[in-house]
């Protein structure tokens, strides 16, 4: 079973994507900011990361870098799932590592889309 | 709406575009039609349905036909045929044409555009093998409106995040409030024709490779089997067909077999050196 780490400040959105990842059958983990992220990770590299941008405490950005920057943080697929949906957002994701780029609201069927692209399912 | 009026509009699309309803999709009716309904200053479906048979008001018979069609797609959609393309189609074509350096793809029921600008996309990534060469993208559909739609080639952000990879939507599309613009270079590899998959075959010439996805299922047998022949015509002998993921020439049409190990990819059976392997 593959495991996807979840990082949004929102509860909410962390127990719809949970179903969500469940249901493709990830074995999921959460985080509610950047650095209980990058604590997570430092525990256990997932192999991908729902990654919300705007969190307290550490953006999705930060810590997209900083995991980069880790021994092993290259390995995870790190797909960004925001509301901040301009170019300029998603070229500076792309630029820091992120391998893919879920715009909000999303839906199941969008994450399933990008997840098999990025080749995790 | 009656069974007399059900039984009319059954046939009356069944003959305009192959459209099979069945009495379960009776719902589909209502939620597609009241629009048209309303657009022709009508009141009710049964009144549409008494214009239709009177046969003279051609403008609401297209509305009619065009509003019942399925437009639903996706860029990429399944992405192994278009990983099958990229990877050996295509070289199958550069060197196969290398003489004419010309090659030709219809998209048979292109929708609003996501599955031929797909594949330029693809071609756009090859540009440098393509150098010099004209290659050539044919997309039609029997729904103008949805025509119009695909030639403007502006898509929603929803639209935009289902299979079209975030580097793709980067390098081709721009933003424009909530809706995304496809890039002019992309929009020009493609021409846009209708065509009714029932009637004009012939005319559209010979292809290398021939897209009809998602669009025979809603066809009956009879139906399928005579646009099948109609795609055999019109596609070159060492041609590639490619089929939704659903669909199948198996125990339709035996001109065509599948290729082994990809889904939904065929060959002409006469054909034993197919582009498609
Ligand atoms: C579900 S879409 C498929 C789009 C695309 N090929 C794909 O796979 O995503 C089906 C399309 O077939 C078109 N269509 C239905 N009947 C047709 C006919 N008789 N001739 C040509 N196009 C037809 C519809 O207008 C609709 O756009």
């Amino acid at each position: 079973m593959k495991s996807c780490l979840i990082v949004d400040d929102s509860k909410v959105i962390r127990m719809v994507a949970k179903k969500i990842l469940e249901d493709l059958e990830f074995e999921t983990i959460e985080a509610a900011d950047g650095q209980q992220a990058l604590d997570a990770c430092q525990a256990t590299m997932p192999d991908a990361v729902l990654l919300d941008w705007n969190m307290p405490v550490m953006s999705g950005i930060e810590f997209l870098r900083e995991l980069r920057a880790m021994s092993g943080g290259d390995k995870p697929i790190v797909v960004f799932c925001t509301t901040e949906n301009d170019i300029e957002h998603i070229q500076d994701a792309i630029e820091a590592g992120a391998n893919e780029y879920i715009m909000k609201p999303f839906d199941g069927e969008i994450i399933q889309a990008k997840f098999s692209q990025v080749g995790l399912l | 709406m009656g069974p007399r009026d059900f039984e009319f509009l059954k046939d009356f699309l069944q003959g305009r575009s192959g459209l099979v309803i069945t009495p379960d999709k009776k719902y589909l009716i209502d939620t597609r039609l009241l629009p048209v309904v309303h657009s022709h200053g009508l009141k009710t479906i049964p009144d549409v349905i008494e214009i239709l048979r009177c046969g003279e008001n051609e403008i609401l018979a297209v509305d009619v036909t065009e509003a019942m069609t399925t437009n639903e797609s996706l860029f990429f959609r399944d992405d192994s045929p278009f990983d099958l393309f990229r990877q050996q189609i295509l070289p199958m074509l550069l060197e196969r044409r290398k003489d004419k350096r010309k090659f030709r793809i219809w998209c048979a029921a292109c929708s609003s555009g996501q599955e031929p600008y797909s594949l330029a996309m693809i071609l756009h990534q090859e540009q440098n093998r393509l150098a010099g060469w004209k290659a050539e993208i044919v997309a039609t559909d029997i729904s103008h409106d949805i025509l119009e739609r695909a030639r403007k080639a502006i898509f929603t952000q929803f639209e935009v995040q289902r299979g079209l990879p975030v580097e793709m939507l980067l390098k081709h599309f721009v933003q424009d409030g909530d809706y995304w613009q496809l890039s002019d270079q992309i929009r020009n590899m493609v021409r846009f024709e209708y065509l009714n998959l029932l009637e004009s075959i012939k005319s559209v010439g010979k292809f290398d490779v021939i897209f009809c996805r998602n669009v025979l299922i809603y066809f009956d047998l009879d139906t399928k089997r005579s646009v099948l022949e109609g795609l055999r015509s019109a596609l070159v002998n060492d041609g590639a067909l490619f089929l939704g993921g659903s669909e199948s020439t198996m125990g339709i049409c035996e001109d065509f077999i599948p290729v082994p190990d990809v889904r939904g990819v065929y060959r002409k059976t006469e054909c034993i050196d197919s582009v498609a392997g």
